[in-house]
């Protein structure tokens, strides 16, 4: 068959020109533009919650904990000689863009391919799957971004946890809610149904969020435990926030963390490009 | 090609196993109403989803405004309008917010895409509902939007894919004079359904699918022509009792047809066929004489029904 051959060879030898790439991006960018009109309806509520949780974790563990914690020498050693609340605040950047990024991930997804079917009304128009799954990743930066802006801007009311640094953690928090967001959409686009979402929060989000490094150093941990901590991407996050908020940012180890983060974004990406694909184009 | 915006050889569509379109060929001019028409499980949606660039071929030709949907789908997609079978609408935005952030994918600017949404608005009469929110609206409504949306980019072909399923009898009215009045504007119109009284409103020519294949092709005047009489007689006789009536009314009219609840004798004069019946003895509990069909064309080439 002459055609399929042409299409083969078609599909082969097609490099991505500079072209393509100005195309996809642009209408990435429509597919950002949807997103913000339905966001304008909800933006409210959902930045008052990321401003609001942190400063009850902030009052109920840094007043509670952190009144038992700094009592004892070798515990603020352990935290490397800050008080627990100044040591907990920036991992609530991190902890929050995880949350919200996730979120974002699941059930909207498949709203979009299943119960309002909007990924195939963009697939009708000239938005090819890969426009879109960039779109949605451009969404979710900025999602990630403007809840960890939310918990910044809440951390600045408490002297034990206003930081200069925080201007650095919040684009950190950002990347440690896409290195979520892209994997999980990517999950998501595969699903028929939304029954493993409330177990994905329960069984990899919420375990995360209490054993990631966001109120403890990970070495309290058994040895078996931190491995797992340390592949996810919540303590690269963390680790991130915190040194950019206590001032202790090393170059090199931030380059590897930040390194981390970025693979599981592209990992992610293209693992979303491939399942958008296949639901979309059948 | 100019005047042909769609033209498939041996167009095939596999799916694992499963043959959903056979090698079929067909043609559609510039400005007519194409349909296709057969049952589920016929192979009009993904004929349709190969035409709308959603869907890769497994063999065969297919050319559309020229170009190849496997080298040129965003292309293609420019100049097309696109009714999905299911409603695809953004429940979270408004009415107009859906027509004016479609118009954005086709990348017309904000002023224009407005423009334009508010005009269509008009056109499928839902201005009043602007500013509501889609889920409010009817299931009459959602499909005008739907219709609305689908030429946000003054398209030169509108696919519809079963457009009135669904719905009640007002509001498929309502919808086939909105297409009526698209296809007089010069819009190609292509269109599946399973209603044959919607395939003959709107189509200028369609062809039969079943089973993946095209089974025959013509205008809904010439396919009636072609493959059945100018009358059809109807009788119902008591339950169980049609196919014992049957031999009784062997002979009259040119072919008769058996089905569970009823018995078809077609016929160039249904009068005479059915005053015919009467002085043979047959007392059914109702007839009635009436014009062919597509229906009565697509059970003959198929012997099945159009709906189940």
């Amino acid at each position: 068959m002459p055609s399929t051959i042409d299409r083969i060879s078609a599909s082969t030898s097609r490099t991505p020109s500079r072209r393509a790439i100005g195309r996809t991006w642009h209408h990435a960018l429509h597919v950002v533009e949807w997103q913000l009109m339905a966001f304008r309806a909800v933006w409210r509520s959902s930045v008052l919650t990321s401003f609001v949780q942190p400063l009850m974790y902030v009052a109920g563990m840094g007043l509670g904990v952190g009144a038992l914690v700094n009592r004892n020498a070798s515990s603020t050693s352990a935290l490397g000689g800050v008080r627990y609340v100044t040591y907990l605040a920036p991992g609530l950047l991190a902890t929050t863009a995880m949350m919200v990024a996730s979120m974002e991930c699941m059930w909207p997804v498949l709203a979009g391919f299943k119960w309002q079917r909007t990924f195939h009304a963009m697939v009708a128009s000239p938005l090819e799957p890969a426009d879109i799954v960039l779109g949605e990743a451009i969404y979710v930066g900025l999602r990630s971004l403007l809840s960890a802006a939310a918990v910044a801007v809440a951390l600045t009311i408490f002297p034990a946890t206003r930081s200069s640094g925080l201007l650095l953690a919040v684009p950190f928090a950002g990347l440690c809610g896409l290195a979520f967001g892209m994997p999980i959409a990517a999950y998501a686009a595969t699903r028929e149904r939304d029954s493993a979402f409330p177990a994905m929060q329960r069984f990899v989000i919420t375990p995360l969020f209490l054993f990631g490094g966001a109120f403890y150093p990970l070495k309290q941990l058994p040895v078996a435990a931190q491995a797992l901590a340390k592949f996810a991407p919540l303590w690269h996050g963390v680790e991130l926030c915190r040194a950019a908020t206590l001032h202790r940012l090393q170059i090199g180890t931030a380059a590897v963390h930040v390194a981390y983060l970025l693979m599981w974004i592209a990992v992610g990406l293209v693992a979303t490009v491939h399942s958008f694909r296949k639901k979309l184009l059948i | 090609m100019g005047d042909q915006p769609i033209v498939a050889r041996g167009l095939t569509k596999l799916f694992g196993d499963f043959t959903a379109v056979d090698g079929i060929d067909f043609q559609i001019e510039r400005g007519e109403a194409f349909g296709f028409l057969g049952p589920n499980g016929a192979g009009k949606s993904s004929t349709m989803r190969m035409i709308g660039c959603v869907s890769p071929r497994t063999s065969g030709d297919l050319s559309i405004f020229g170009l190849d949907p496997s080298n040129d789908a965003a292309a293609i997609k420019a100049r097309l309008g696109v009714v999905a079978q299911q409603d695809n609408l953004d429940e979270q935005l408004t009415v107009v917010e859906n027509l004016v952030i479609y118009g954005r994918y086709f990348d017309l600017s904000r002023a224009e895409a407005k423009r334009r949404a508010a005009e269509l608005l008009e056109f499928v009469q839902l201005t009043e509902r602007s500013k509501s929110q889609v889920e409010t609206l009817s299931g009459g409504m959602k499909r005008r939007l739907t219709i609305a949306r689908s030429l946000i980019n003054q398209p030169e072909v509108v696919l519809l894919d079963e457009p009135t399923t669904g719905l009640d009898p007002q509001a498929r009215h309502i919808l086939w004079d909105r297409l009526y009045r698209l296809k007089q504007q010069g819009v190609t119109l292509v269109l599946t359904t399973h209603y044959m009284d919607e395939a003959e409103q709107l189509c200028d020519r369609l062809v039969v699918m079943d089973g993946g294949r095209i089974v025959a092709e013509g205008s809904p005047r010439s396919l009636i022509d072609d493959h059945s009489s100018k009358d059809v007689v109807e009788l119902r006789f008591e339950a169980d009792q049609n196919e014992a009536s049957a031999p009784a009314l062997h002979g009259i009219g040119e072919r008769m047809e058996v089905l569970p609840d009823r018995l078809l004798i077609y016929a160039s004069d249904g009068e005479a066929a059915l005053q015919e019946a009467h002085a043979r003895g047959a007392r059914p509990q109702s007839a009635l004489v009436r014009r062919s069909t597509l229906e009565d064309v697509f059970l003959r080439l198929t012997g099945r029904n159009l709906v189940d």
